[in-house]
């Protein structure tokens, strides 16, 4: 994103008496932050401009979807990923820049993973794209840990009763990647067929995989 | 899950069921700090425990103004510049914005 966005307010697009430009007070804050620290060197302002791409346009959750995809389809990362998640998930070139953990854990038709968060700079943006709003939500992260099956419930998910919840807090030392059940009806399809099944929503398992016919 | 579903939840507020990135400057804000992290000027546990004392300051603001704040007091912990030459540079752009027609880009003179 060039310097040179935002250089209207919102407002403008009707007739004004005045026709100067404006900023907020915060878009003057963070233009100030980037003319010092650019000019210092501190950072580059293309590589600013080509993560916000990357964070906004690139990186998806389909970057997890293809590791959800993949331990469906292939028996052998299917093991790694069991063993030993962060170098299964590394191998696929998914780092993690806020840290090297990521674990994947598995759902079942016994136990269902969800995933909450209680500081977003610990999500695993690279692999899960950008977090739900709800995770900035105090109230609602803390009723996931002591009713998780009756926020899941609001959610539109209602699991049997005798499936176990496992509510897994990210953490800076650990993230999680829920890897959902593969959907019935499946069988035979490709790994980038089967990723478009996978959204970002069960991989945190407020959602299960779309089912084949959810999706075109 | 959509944001009808969501919005029954308590005290949850929404813009859409997307994400953190409601205004651009966010994403801007954002970018910088990873930028910084890539050059290394802090570690990422660092930058979490900066943003967290922010966002447990009892200040009430939305989460990436939280982020602001901590980008603006990490950078001058770390001294690479100072809160009042910020603030100099701020008003300089307010004062590039008056200066400048509507729909022309801004240039700090």
């Amino acid at each position: 994103m060039s310097l040179e966005k935002n250089s209207s307010s919102h407002d403008h697009g009707h007739s004004h008496h005045h026709d100067h430009s404006h900023l907020t007070d915060i878009d003057a804050r963070v233009r100030a932050l980037e003319t010092v620290l650019s000019a210092k060197g501190y950072i580059d302002s293309d590589a600013v401009d080509e993560i916000v791409q990357t964070y906004t346009t690139k990186i998806g959750p389909q970057n997890g979807a293809h590791v959800v995809a993949k331990s469906w389809c292939d028996p052998e990362f299917r093991e790694w990923i069991e063993s030993d998640s962060t170098a299964a998930i590394h191998s696929l070139g998914y780092t993690s820049r806020q840290g090297e953990h990521i674990e994947a854990v598995f759902n079942s038709d016994t136990q269902h993973h969800l995933i909450v968060c209680t500081l977003c700079s610990c999500y695993p943006w690279s692999v899960l794209g950008l977090p739900p709003a709800w995770y900035k939500s105090p109230p609602y992260r803390s009723r996931a840990v002591f009713d998780p099956r009756g926020v899941l419930e609001e959610f539109g998910l209602v699991l049997p009763p005798t499936t176990r919840i496992e509510v897994h807090d990210s953490t800076s030392e650990v993230r999680y990647l829920v890897i959902p059940q593969r959907p019935a009806g499946t069988e035979g399809w490709t790994e980038s067929e089967l990723s478009r099944l996978v959204t970002r929503d069960s991989m945190i398992g407020t959602a299960l995989a779309s089912a084949p016919g959810d999706r075109p | 899950m959509n944001p009808t579903d969501a919005s029954k939840l308590p005290g949850i507020k929404l813009q859409g069921d997307e994400p953190v990135f409601n205004e651009p400057w966010e994403a801007q804000a954002f970018a910088m700090t990873v930028n910084l992290h890539q050059n290394g000027v802090f570690e990422w546990q660092e930058w979490a425990d900066t943003l967290s004392q922010e966002i447990h300051s009892g200040t009430v603001r939305s989460y990436y103004e939280h982020w602001l704040s901590a980008l603006e007091k990490i950078v001058a912990d770390k001294a690479l510049t100072t809160i009042p030459d910020l603030a100099e540079v701020k008003s300089r752009w307010q004062q590039a914005a008056i200066e400048t027609p509507h729909g022309q880009a801004i240039v700090l003179k």
